[in-house]
């Protein structure tokens, strides 16, 4: 008999496999549950976009494509980084295709870290940050964000943490599941602390695009002397609703994006091409679905945050994403334990913010990708539970 | 986009949504809303409040039929008065002018062929402005109002992701 447990990787066994999954196992066998649980948008892939990848099907493009992604949705992908950022990309050395912005994420984490090196983590933040770093042989140091501070990442609160063994500065905003964004101002005072430093950053900017109120997503890498020590990832799950299409991208410096493209170019060989297609149609066509999809959402985010503070819930006005990120402290007990309730005694289910890190204790995190009606059926669950405590 | 266009089209989406759920929409007093659309439903602009049914998945029958109809324009008024005209009956759901090969459509509704042919046949074609009917049954409605009347509604995502 083989002992498993002696030939596994230590490093991997020892990744938590996170308790949070035994909640969403209860969550998905339960029945009449109302779900705020979600990450990923409701709405359907645009028909155009998925129109362009089933005509790719149709005239035959079934191929591998170049390692680095299509050469024309690269180049498209530089058009979209000029208009929406006016950050220049060399779409041959600068930019590559890859598996959602996940891949683009863990390929930048495995180009950049050695062990023993320190990579800090904005939290509380998407959940796959510190595993990876862990694969790496990386040491996840958490920069803890607060309420206080909307959730923003201070220069403080970064300069605390750098040592002489800082490589990597994470930093993922607008913020799943806070729901954070970090403004040019915001940005200014961390692009100050970084300048002098070797510290790279990568910027999770998935969400960029789901920006609310009437100023734009500023990516760090826009500010003076960032982009050299920046790998942006981005992707398409959110930005035009195409999560099952699993695409994405890393823009960066190319002997970053050189080495990046290595670990891509073996372990996946290339994006699927039907997705390249369909993410070409996207960048070209898809300005005004963005721009739809997010006024959608923006009702979405107005609703919840209002019901939540009619509830009696401290609620931080999230500024982007699609996730409220409402506060329990007053209940107390903690965010395991007021889902666990709230989902036994009225089946809703949100997620405890203490699965974010432990600094989202405290908080929970309701998802607004859904339709009124079921934000309006969940707020009111929410209630009759809160009004009993 | 001004308020009263957002509000339109929100209840144009769902007219079951009610005024302080706009209010939370929009991030607007309640008040305002019932104003504004006191206003819109004044001025008649919002003429009324409906439900899309699809009446294929009701145990009723229900038939409905686009009817062209080329018809003599009048000195005084042009198509106004025959339009009118057609438009009072109650079988008559809904009459536009049209461009192209054919004056007025009227789409006619009721519980069988048979029943919306003899109306056309009985009602419509002896008007004397009337040159011509053509009668186009509608077999199966696939998309009304932006509603997907084939698909069954359902959510395909897992119920909980990161």
């Amino acid at each position: 008999m083989i002992n498993y447990d002696k030939i596994l990787n230590p490093t991997v066994k020892d990744i938590k496999p996170s308790g949070i999954r035994k909640y969403f196992d209860i969550v998905e066998e339960m029945d009449n549950v109302i779900s705020l649980g979600v990450g990923e948008p409701d709405f359907a892939t645009p028909w155009h976009i998925c129109s362009a990848g089933v005509h790719s099907l149709e005239n035959g493009h079934t191929k591998y494509t170049s390692n680095r992604g299509r050469k024309e949705l690269r180049e498209e992908l530089a058009r979209f980084m000029e208009r929406k950022y006016r950050l220049t990309y060399d779409p041959m050395e600068e930019i590559l295709v890859t598996v959602g912005g996940s891949e683009a994420i863990d390929a930048a984490i495995r180009a950049l870290v050695q062990p023993g090196d320190e990579v800090l983590i904005v939290e509380p933040s998407f959940v796959c940050y510190e595993p990876i770093t862990r694969l790496a042989g990386g040491i996840p140091v958490s920069l803890k964000t607060r309420a206080e501070d909307n959730f923003k990442l201070t220069p403080e609160a970064l300069k605390e943490k750098i040592t002489d063994k800082t490589k990597l500065l994470i930093f993922p905003f607008p913020c799943n599941p806070t729901g954070a964004v970090m403004r040019r101002e915001d940005l200014e005072g961390i692009a100050a602390v970084l300048r002098d430093t070797n510290v790279m950053v990568l910027s999770d900017e998935v969400y960029a695009e789901l920006t609310f109120g009437d100023r734009k997503h500023v990516s760090i890498a826009e500010l003076e002397g960032m982009k050299e020590r920046t790998v942006i990832a981005g992707g398409f799950s959110k930005t035009y609703s195409m999560t099952g299409w699993r695409l994405g991208y890393a823009c960066g410096p190319a002997p970053v994006l050189l080495q990046i493209t290595k670990i891509h170019q073996f372990a996946i060989m290339c994006a699927p091409t039907t997705s390249q297609y369909a993410a070409i149609e996207a960048l070209k066509n898809g300005d005004e679905d963005i721009k739809k999809m997010r006024n959608e959402y923006d009702l979405r985010r107005r609703f919840i945050v209002d019901r939540f503070r009619e509830i009696g819930m401290d609620c931080f006005e999230p500024e982007g994403a699609f996730y409220a990120f409402p506060s329990i402290k007053k209940f107390g007990m903690s965010s395991d334990e007021f889902c666990k309730q709230l989902l036994m005694a009225e089946r809703v289910a949100l997620i405890p913010g203490s699965a974010f890190g432990e600094s989202g204790e405290g908080h929970v995190r309701a998802s607004y990708c859904y339709s009124i009606e079921h934000l309006k059926e969940a707020a009111q669950r929410v209630q009759n539970f809160v009004s009993k405590l | 986009m001004s308020t009263d266009k957002k509000i339109l089209s929100l209840l144009s989406d769902n007219a079951k949504y009610t005024n302080e759920d706009i209010a939370r929409m929009l991030g607007v007093k309640k008040e305002e809303v019932d104003s504004r659309i006191a206003d819109l439903e004044g001025q008649g602009i919002i003429r009324k409040y409906t439900t899309l049914v699809d009446w294929s998945r009701f145990d009723d029958a229900y038939v409905s039929a686009l009817i062209e109809l080329r018809v003599t324009p009048q000195p005084s008024d042009g198509f106004e008065s025959i339009a009118r005209k057609v438009m009072k009956y109650d079988e008559v759901e809904t009459v536009y002018l049209m461009s192209g090969g054919y004056d007025l459509c009227a789409i006619v509704t009721g519980h069988t062929f048979q029943e919306v042919a003899m109306f056309v046949a009985k009602e419509l074609a002896p008007m004397k402005e009337v040159i011509s009917t053509a009668t186009h049954f509608v077999l199966k409605r696939y998309k009304e109002l932006n509603v997907d009347l084939c698909g069954n509604i359902s959510d395909d995502r897992e119920k909980m992701s990161f």
